[in-house]
């Protein structure tokens, strides 16, 4: 019995942070650790290293939330690259429009305006996704990739593709600068995570959306408004990859309309990775920040040794594979 | 007119294909009227020409989506059948049915790895389609160091030119290697889906898994083929592609999955399997062809032709939806 304990405890911790999966991701955290750190050495345990995966995490991190969201109700949001596209291009627009000379609070408040109407762009958004989706019923997939292209072509309509850059200091901060020596990025991304998390495991709202993945017309016959609550949950996605937005053009000084697109597989990727189920109603926070950091620290690492970052990418979708196959093969081992 | 001529024609009128054809129809008449260019022939051949290779990958994806499955790994399938056909043809050289023969071969192969792993560990199609999209592409930009090939074999560069007839002045006509392939696949496809055996099975396979399986489908077969079908599909396109672009850009085509899935969904296809027809493919591809070389025709700057789509795909979508809804609802009531 004692000896049984602590393996039980270890299942129960698993458990508590995300399914089965968990399991699977921290196994394989540590082994490529391992692997990574007897290949590489020190370099792969210094400060800089380390602070170089915190500053490329947040970006992924915040636009898988978005992702997940939508995933986790059984649909998929295809259109979040596109929005922070069009909120970072939006935010940029009205920053740049400004006399770089004025000074104070004026300053601050145009700053605060700019953001604000890119949240106003990324919020009608997820409102015309979540009304498409929810109240005319069309498929998830097909409704945000006509929003995606859609949010491009006036991207790309206006801006005729090229780049708008230049921002004032707090705002390059945000992609840039280091509290005490952790990246504000990372801080930003911890201030999405913990309330999506909230949101999701302590409040109606988030049993709704659990409820919603594992069987919609279940719940909908069961007294849930549940169109309410797809069109609250596209809403979230959108302005998750608003944030994502600041994030991005903070990081690089400018907005554009094809900044991140190959992000857009990614992001399903890494939540899927951390255990959230393609078809809806499972998947937790933690499984999915686990899933980020194996990610970063494989693209680390093969930074550090030198190899091509498309290596990154193959291995990344071996992983993926690999991770997914885990519960089949584990029925196929019990049997 | 006989009554089951009559019936077929009702049904259709209630079709999908139905508005699609009609909204095509008043689009054409709009831009031809607008811009005596649009209606020529000269036209029609480009728009066969440049949408070829979007439509070869559409049919392929189609019998997927048919058989209940999804396929977005396709454009890295194609990315390495035409670097390794062609760089094998540069090295040791080739003719037309070696290059094809290499290039379907390795999108039959890329294909069965997809149904394998679809198949053997139960991944769901699109988290498999997903990793293998970077897996591909992946291992394909690291061992090439994402190089383009420029010097094609003389043959290829050429094309083929069949049929050739003039039309007025100084302009001929003729079946290129794009319309051709673009022909053959369709013809392939509609009898793959219509008239084989095979082909019903696929419906089935989508429309009930289950059903299908205790009815005695060995759908693990099944799926092998269909996803073959599909790489066999990206393998001949990509060939299309390069003779077209005569060059071989490795990194080009991997994020156009999208495209090709929306000309398929807009032509009526469902994600959920079991429903969509070959003519329904053709309507979506044409519609979108039309759409955005009618904008270039009406003098509209290319940077907005997305903006259009968008709008298609998204309105198309929400009427299919509301409709089939009013339907339902309708019949609720009766």
């Amino acid at each position: 019995m004692k000896q049984k304990f602590p393996f039980s405890l270890v299942k129960r911790v698993g458990r508590s942070l995300g399914g089965g999966t968990v399991g699977t991701l921290i196994l394989l955290l540590v082994s490529l650790w391992i692997v990574f750190a007897l290949v590489i050495g020190d370099r792969f345990f210094s400060a800089d290293t380390l602070q170089s995966m915190a500053f490329q995490m947040p970006e992924l991190g915040i636009l898988s939330l978005a992702m997940m969201l939508a995933l986790l109700s059984g649909g998929l949001n295809l259109s979040i690259i596109a929005t922070a596209n069009l909120t970072g291009l939006t935010i940029a627009f009205v920053l740049t429009r400004t006399v770089p000379g004025s000074e104070g609070v004026a300053w601050v408040g145009w700053q605060l305006l700019a953001i604000a109407a890119g949240f106003g762009v990324a919020g009608l958004i997820g409102l015309v996704n979540g009304y498409v989706i929810a109240y005319l019923g069309v498929s998830p997939i097909l409704a945000t990739l006509g929003t995606m292209t859609l949010c491009k072509g006036i991207a790309i309509g206006l801006t005729r593709g090229n780049v708008i850059s230049g921002f004032p200091d707090p705002i390059i901060f945000i992609g840039n600068g280091t509290i005490s020596g952790v990246p504000f990025a990372l801080v930003v991304f911890a201030l999405c995570a913990v309330p999506v998390a909230i949101l999701l495991n302590a409040t109606p709202f988030g049993a709704k959306v659990y409820m919603i993945g594992s069987n919609e017309k279940a719940t909908r016959y069961s007294g849930v408004d549940t169109r309410a609550a797809l069109l609250r949950l596209y809403l979230y996605s959108s302005l998750l990859a608003g944030v994502a937005a600041v994030v991005m053009m903070a990081r690089f000084n400018s907005a554009n309309a094809a900044y991140g697109e190959s992000y857009l597989l990614v992001t399903i990727l890494a939540a899927v990775l951390g255990g959230v189920d393609p078809f809806g109603g499972f998947g937790k926070v933690g499984g999915l920040i686990l899933a980020l950091v194996i990610l970063q620290m494989i693209s680390s690492a093969f930074n550090l040794l030198n190899l091509s970052q498309f290596l990154t990418l193959a291995i990344w979708g071996g992983i993926l594979i690999a991770v997914a196959a885990v519960p089949h093969l584990r029925v196929l081992l019990r049997r | 007119m006989p009554d089951s001529l009559k019936a077929a024609l009702a049904r259709f009128r209630r079709s999908h294909e139905f508005w699609l054809l009609a909204v095509i129809l008043m689009l054409c008449t709009g831009l031809g009227l607008a811009n005596s260019q649009f209606l020529s022939m000269q036209n029609l051949f480009d728009l066969l020409t440049s949408y070829a290779f979007v439509g070869i990958l559409a049919l392929g994806l189609l019998v997927v989506l048919i058989a209940g499955g999804i396929d977005i790994s396709f454009t890295a399938t194609a990315s390495v059948a035409q670097y390794v056909a062609l760089a094998i043809a540069n090295a040791y050289g080739a003719n037309w049915l070696t290059v094809f023969a290499m290039a379907i071969g390795i999108g039959i192969t890329l294909g069965a790895v997809n149904a394998l792993f679809i198949q053997k560990l139960r991944i769901p199609s699109i988290i498999v389609s997903i990793a293998t999209l970077n897996i591909f592409y992946g291992l394909l930009i690291f061992a090439t160091g994402g190089k383009y090939i420029y010097s094609l074999p003389d043959w290829f560069a050429t094309g083929i030119f069949w049929f050739e007839f003039d039309w007025g002045k100084a302009s001929s006509y003729g079946v290129n290697l794009q319309i051709l392939i673009l022909g053959i696949a369709f013809l392939v496809t509609w009898l793959l889906l219509n008239r084989t055996n095979i082909g019903r099975q696929v419906y089935a396979l989508g429309g009930n898994p289950d059903a299908a399986q205790r009815l005695g489908f060995h759908t693990f077969r099944l799926n092998m083929l269909v996803y073959c079908y599909m790489g066999a599909m990206a393998g001949a396109a990509s060939l299309v592609q390069a003779q077209l672009a005569q060059s071989v850009a490795p990194t080009v085509l991997v994020g156009k999955e999208l495209d090709v899935v929306a000309a398929v969904v807009l032509g009526g296809a469902s994600l959920a399997g079991g429903v969509g027809t070959v003519f329904g493919t053709f309507l979506g591809l044409t519609l979108l062809a039309v759409l955005q070389n009618g904008l270039i025709l009406l003098g509209v700057s290319s940077y907005w032709s997305p903006l259009f789509v968008g709008l298609v795909i998204l309105i198309s979508v929400s009427v299919t939806a509301w409709s089939q809804r009013e339907r339902r609802a309708r019949r609720v009531r009766a």
